[in-house]
């Protein structure tokens, strides 16, 4: 089935609650007391067993937050965030080891179910082992590392990477298990006093992956997580770190959904990427927190900073992102180009509908001799949303030879919805070269009934359009994760028109 | 037995009415020609029976194959044999030809109740209709109609009317903005879908197409109505004499 095809029957399936992972699992689950404290980060702290040397890294982080304020430059718009009526850690209770799926609690399973995760998969997240001789080797690799609310649950193909010398875990245990290599980098791209969310997550967060592919590594697989958010109101606050050792190179990927409910849901992630000397790293996310029901109540705040260096030489870094969830997103994959002849990379597609506010974009920051930017972004509002593309593209003095192109392109679905495009473009030596290039444009209705007249309903007309409106950037995703994406901007965009 | 009739349609667009009072009947395995001056409503027509939307039907009636064409969602009107080539194609950027063929054509077969068109059928089919039509493959993988020239534009027009095999097939002026050699391969394209179940309407401003696509009946429109129908030779005493004629008789 081609994916047009699969996104077109897959609009048809939904049935009136649009948002189908929109379900809670109830399993018990640990909590720290509401609010927030040095109490409650030592008491994140302590659940882990972390060393000392976290803890005070954690506390430092809080104090200094104390001190900060929130960000209000953003065109988003939300109620104040009440910091201490939110509970700050919750994991389940934990699992024994596990020999078959018929040990691990239904709910779970069917949470699974409800997600489109084969039971085969379920059972590599779970840690069940595969009997010898069922291993399907043609199947295509993905390393999958749960985060099953706050706590990662299962890590997979853990052997075969530890073959290859790839370190893949969740933070909490790399922070046990490999702290010289934690401490040399965590907080060396974000710093701890970066922004106010960056600062709370580092005071308070609870989980995340954490990647090290040593020099002139090609990681033989594809990593991914599947986050999710579980416990009524509970902050979630991921934190992940990714090293490129030289000449090495890793894929991951990122996808989310969360259940359905009525309060606003904070979420607070921090992704590091470094990269040295001729080192490459591919991040890909598709993101579907829960926007919100049809009057714009509830749904995620998702404030996240996400940053790659490309520390080295020749170094590579791309971000490509779908994202269609969330309330308010606020969020800017950026990529530091400090090594020379280093390139970043941002492909982005965001999707507004409802009262969804999206505020998203880049910065690509060019300090090394000839390094090189791309941005290509494609912003879609529909409904009563507003879409903001902010992007910054700066030239140090000594970034000789820098080159950026950026097209951005924003698309309206009708005319209650908002697009906004908002560059800051600084070159501080003559020699950079900047492109920038922007349009907006309505989704014509010449377009939409030439389809209709070919047989397309007005729903799967405009799936259609945007699907190849999308395109560039959708090709940037692996396969499987363009298949998802494109179900993904057609189960968001529903309701849009007519 | 006839295929579409249009009783007495009175069309309003903004609060403007368009069409007042047309009649026409169109048999099965017909070919009919409209004629008539710029803004005589031969657009609108076609746009009212293919469902675009816009447009106030105040009074009259459609009927295709017996049933009432209005009540139909312009989509199930496809699904049942409607087709229109579009004066002006549109361009549809990132979505291939050939993508946007195939989700067309599974989705007209599933409103029937068809079970989708395997893949190596519909290549080999689509293969065979492009060759025909002097299509080249690498253009059914660029984006629909994207920097297509005037006359591939219709002639993906006509590739969509063959692949499609609906039962009624409206052409307006499908033979703008095209040399004669496209013109040809254009109309030997559409009288290859001649069939004696199957009806056409040429809309054209020139009976040069007429030359090629040869109708039974010739109508001439003005000011919202056919005024006047006749044989094929009514193309050609417009040609000489102009709408002038007819203007009073609207
Ligand atoms: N959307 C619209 N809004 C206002 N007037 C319209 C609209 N569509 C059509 N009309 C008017 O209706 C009349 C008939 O237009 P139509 O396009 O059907 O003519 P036509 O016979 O196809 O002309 P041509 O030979 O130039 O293609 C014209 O006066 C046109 O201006
Ligand atoms: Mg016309």
């Amino acid at each position: 089935m081609p994916a047009v095809q699969e996104t077109v029957e897959r609009v048809k399936r939904i049935d009136v609650d649009q948002y189908r992972y929109g379900f809670e699992t109830l399993i018990e689950s640990e909590k720290a007391p509401r609010g927030l404290s040095e109490e409650t980060v030592k008491f994140i702290s302590e659940k882990k067993n972390e060393p000392a040397w976290m803890l005070q890294w954690r506390l430092e982080a809080y104090r200094r937050w104390l001190t900060m304020t929130e960000p209000t430059w953003a065109r988003v718009d939300y109620p104040k965030i009440d910091f201490q009526d939110l509970y700050y850690y919750a994991a389940p209770k934990p699992k024994k080891t596990i020999n078959s799926l018929d040990e691990i609690d239904p709910e779970i399973l069917k949470t699974y179910e409800k997600l489109g995760i084969p039971l085969r998969e379920v059972a590599m997240l779970e840690g069940v082992e595969p009997k010898p001789g069922e291993e399907d080797p043609n199947r295509r690799k993905i390393a999958v590392d749960a985060v099953f609310d706050s706590v990662s649950v299962a890590t997979t193909f853990k052997a075969e990477l530890m073959k290859a010398g790839v370190i893949f875990m969740p933070i909490s245990e790399a922070i046990r298990e490999h702290p010289e290599l934690v401490q040399k980098y965590l907080g060396s791209v974000v710093p701890t006093s970066d922004n106010f969310y960056a600062t709370l997550n580092s005071a308070v967060f609870s989980d995340g992956s954490f990647v090290y592919v040593p020099p002139g590594v090609r990681c033989p697989m594809e990593l991914s997580t599947y986050f999710r958010i579980n416990e009524r109101n509970t902050g979630q606050f991921e934190r992940t770190l990714i090293i490129a050792d030289k000449g090495s190179y890793v894929s991951y990927l990122e996808g989310c959904t969360a259940p359905q409910r009525d309060e606003n849901q904070l979420h607070a992630a921090v992704v590091e990427l470094v990269a040295h000397d001729d080192a490459e790293i591919k991040y890909s996310t598709v993101q579907n927190w829960y926007p919100g029901n049809s009057e714009g109540k509830g749904g995620i705040y998702n404030f996240v900073t996400k940053r790659g260096d490309c520390r080295g030489d020749r170094s590579k870094i791309s971000w490509t992102q779908v994202e269609t969830g969330s309330a308010i997103t606020w969020k800017y994959p950026s990529c530091i180009l400090r090594g020379d002849n280093s390139s970043g990379e941002f492909y982005s597609i965001a999707i507004s509908n409802g009262y969804q506010q999206v505020d998203s974009g880049t910065k690509m920051i060019h300090l090394g001799k000839n390094t090189s930017s791309r941005i290509i972004s494609k912003g879609i509002a529909a409904g009563k949303s507003q879409n903001t593309y902010r992007g910054l593209v700066t030239a140090h003095r000594k970034a000789t030879g820098a080159r950026n192109f950026t097209a951005c392109d924003s698309l309206l679905i009708g005319d209650k919805c908002g697009a906004h495009t908002v560059p800051y473009i600084e070159a501080k030596n003559s020699s950079a070269t900047f492109e920038h290039e922007a349009t907006t444009s309505k989704i014509s209705e010449d377009v939409l009934f030439y389809c209709i007249q070919r047989g397309l309903s007005q729903e799967e007309a405009v799936g259609l359009v945007v699907n190849g409106f999308v395109k560039d950037v959708l090709q940037q995703l692996p396969m499987e994760f363009a298949v998802e994406a494109q179900k993904l901007i057609s189960i968001s965009l529903e309701g849009s028109v007519g | 037995m006839a295929l579409l009739e249009v009783k007495d349609l009175k069309v309003r667009v903004e609060e403007r009415e368009i069409l007042h009072g047309l009649t026409l009947t169109v048999n099965e395995g017909e070919i009919h020609a409209i004629m008539g001056p710029n803004g005589s409503g031969k657009s609108t027509l076609s746009h009212v029976i293919a469902g675009k939307p816009g447009y106030e039907v105040t009074d009259g009636q459609i009927l295709f194959k017996g049933e009432d064409l209005l009540e139909m969602a312009p989509e199930e009107r496809a699904a049942k044999g409607v087709f229109l080539a579009f004066q002006y194609p549109v361009e549809i950027p990132g979505v291939t030809t050939m993508n946007f063929l195939r989700t067309a054509l599974n989705a007209q077969r599933k409103a029937r109740g068809e079970t989708e068109l395997m893949v190596p059928d519909f290549l080999k089919k689509v293969r065979e209709v492009s060759k025909s039509l002097n299509i080249p493959q690498d253009m059914l993988k660029r984006g629909v109609n994207v920097g297509f020239s005037g006359g591939e534009k219709k002639r993906n027009e006509v590739l969509q009317m063959a692949l499609f095999e609906p039962s009624l097939c409206i052409l307006d002026e499908m033979d703008s903005g095209l040399d004669i050699d496209a013109l040809r391969i254009a109309a030997d394209g559409v009288n290859a879908l001649h069939s004696p179940k199957r009806a056409m309407v040429v809309i054209t401003h020139y009976q040069r197409l007429l030359n090629y696509i040869v109708p039974d009946i010739v109508h001439v429109m003005s000011k919202g109505r056919v005024v006047k129908s006749g044989g094929k030779e009514l193309a050609l005493e417009l040609e000489a004499s102009g709408y002038a004629q007819f203007e009073d008789a609207a």
